[in-house]
């Protein structure tokens, strides 16, 4: 399942999460964004239970995204114990997510 | 070993999509594998996805990039084309029926169409993809928002160039054109919107040296590509769009490539019989939207006579498809 976050959650989705989270900042006018849904979907399910997948949408939040020093969608960053361990620019394969996540599980 | 197939078409821009509808009608069953979303403006659907309101391409006045690529999807998948959302990652194209493979997964097929297309040109400097989706971008209709009241910086002179510098008036507070040249390569009325637009600045014969910042960007250090000064230009963000070149890696080794890497053809046969190419993989000169339909349509009727002649079909519908050429 993919949470949708805001400023007012992420605090407690991400940051005090005690499994590892990966974040996906989207907007609905990226094309882009919208292609990686199904990749988003499908690495959800894969780690149901291990891994928070949590959606934020930049054009609602663009404080938080500055905060975060995101200025490129899609970005999909990985946060462990309250802290980013990475972050993947642009398009990705599942592959590459699945690489990334099972690195932060191990 | 899984079963032979009529067709199998690898990517999903217009041109592979083109091919996927005359195959469809033709009762060939095609199997179009469109890939899968990988780096920098490499996706299903190609180059239109991250284009905005398309103008020059017949009947389609209006519509977004990704909205006629929706359409044209949608007409393959009406005709029967088989659409799998999988990458390729290896050929065979050695032995009839030639091998395509996904991982472990392996297809074979009597012909193959390819229509890769091409991927974003990077400026080849390594603090690029330090900054980038720090400043650096290569997707303006993604990214612009992120600009507001902004200083920008557009690399390149052609028709993406100026489409994405335009674009990106709407939301920065200055646009600097950055081209090697001192006169642009982008179509007249491209141009002529760009040079009339009172918030895009140009900066003639000069390439990007060097991509400065710490953590975001904070300038870029220009080149004169004549007298071979240098200068810096403080922006908060690049915007990268000197080109394509063909997605070909696949291919080394087994079709023709030039130079460049685009598959040498002839109309659309390549160097392999019963293999085909179509679109921006094989198209150095015209690279439009409609040219790759184009070829997408020869490639598939190349397609279905050599498949009329070489192998007669037994996986071929006993009922032919019936709607109106």
């Amino acid at each position: 399942m993919i949470k949708t976050i805001d400023k007012t959650t992420f605090d407690g989705t991400v940051l005090k999460s005690d499994k590892p989270v990966l974040v996906d900042l989207w907007a609905e006018w990226c094309q882009p964004c919208r292609a990686m849904e199904p990749t988003i979907e499908a690495v959800a399910k894969e780690f149901e239970g291990k891994v928070t997948v949590a959606k934020l949408n930049v054009d609602e939040n663009p404080e938080l995204a500055q905060q975060l020093d995101v200025m490129s969608i899609p970005t999909m960053m990985l946060f462990k114990n309250g802290q980013p361990v990475n972050r993947l620019v642009g398009l990705s394969t599942k592959e590459r997510l699945t690489g990334a996540i099972s690195a932060a599980l191990a | 070993m899984s079963d032979t197939r009529n067709v199998i078409i690898i990517g999903s821009g217009p041109a592979g999509l083109t091919a996927a509808i005359y195959a469809a009608r033709a009762n060939l069953k095609p199997l179009l594998l469109e890939g899968e979303p990988m780096g920098a403006g490499d996706q299903p659907g190609g180059q239109l996805m991250n284009t905005t309101e398309i103008e020059n391409f017949p009947g389609a006045i209006g519509l977004q990039g990704p909205e006629l690529m929706a359409k044209i999807r949608e007409q393959a998948v009406t005709f029967g084309a088989n659409i799998a959302s999988q990458r390729v990652t290896k050929v065979d194209f050695s032995v009839r029926p030639f091998g395509v493979w996904v991982g472990d997964q392996e297809y074979r097929a009597e012909t193959i169409i390819v229509a890769t297309g091409a991927k974003p040109l990077m400026l080849g400097l390594d603090d690029e993809w330090r900054l980038m989706g720090r400043g650096v971008s290569t997707c303006a209709t993604c990214d612009g928002f992120f600009f507001r009241g902004k200083d920008i910086a557009v690399v390149g002179g052609g028709d993406a160039a100026m489409e994405e510098a335009i674009f990106l008036t709407n939301f920065a507070k200055s646009v600097t054109v950055i081209h090697r040249r001192d006169k642009l390569r982008a179509s007249q009325v491209m141009a002529d919107r760009a040079l009339a637009n009172d918030k895009i600045k140009f900066h003639w014969s000069a390439e990007v040296a060097a991509i400065n910042g710490d953590r975001m960007l904070e300038s870029v250090t220009l080149k004169d590509t004549v007298t071979g000064d240098k200068s810096r230009l403080a922006v908060n963000g690049l915007f990268i769009a000197i080109g394509h070149k063909p997605s070909s890696e696949l291919f080394e080794g087994q079709l023709e490539l030039d130079s460049k890497g685009y598959i040498v053809t002839k109309g659309v046969a390549t160097s392999v019989p019963g293999v085909y190419a179509c679109g921006d993989v094989q198209d150095a000169v015209y690279r439009q939207a409609i040219t790759s339909a184009g070829t997408g349509c020869m490639a598939a009727l190349d397609a279905q006579h050599f498949l009329e002649e070489h192998a007669p079909a037994p996986a071929k519908a006993k009922t032919p498809a019936t709607a109106a050429v």
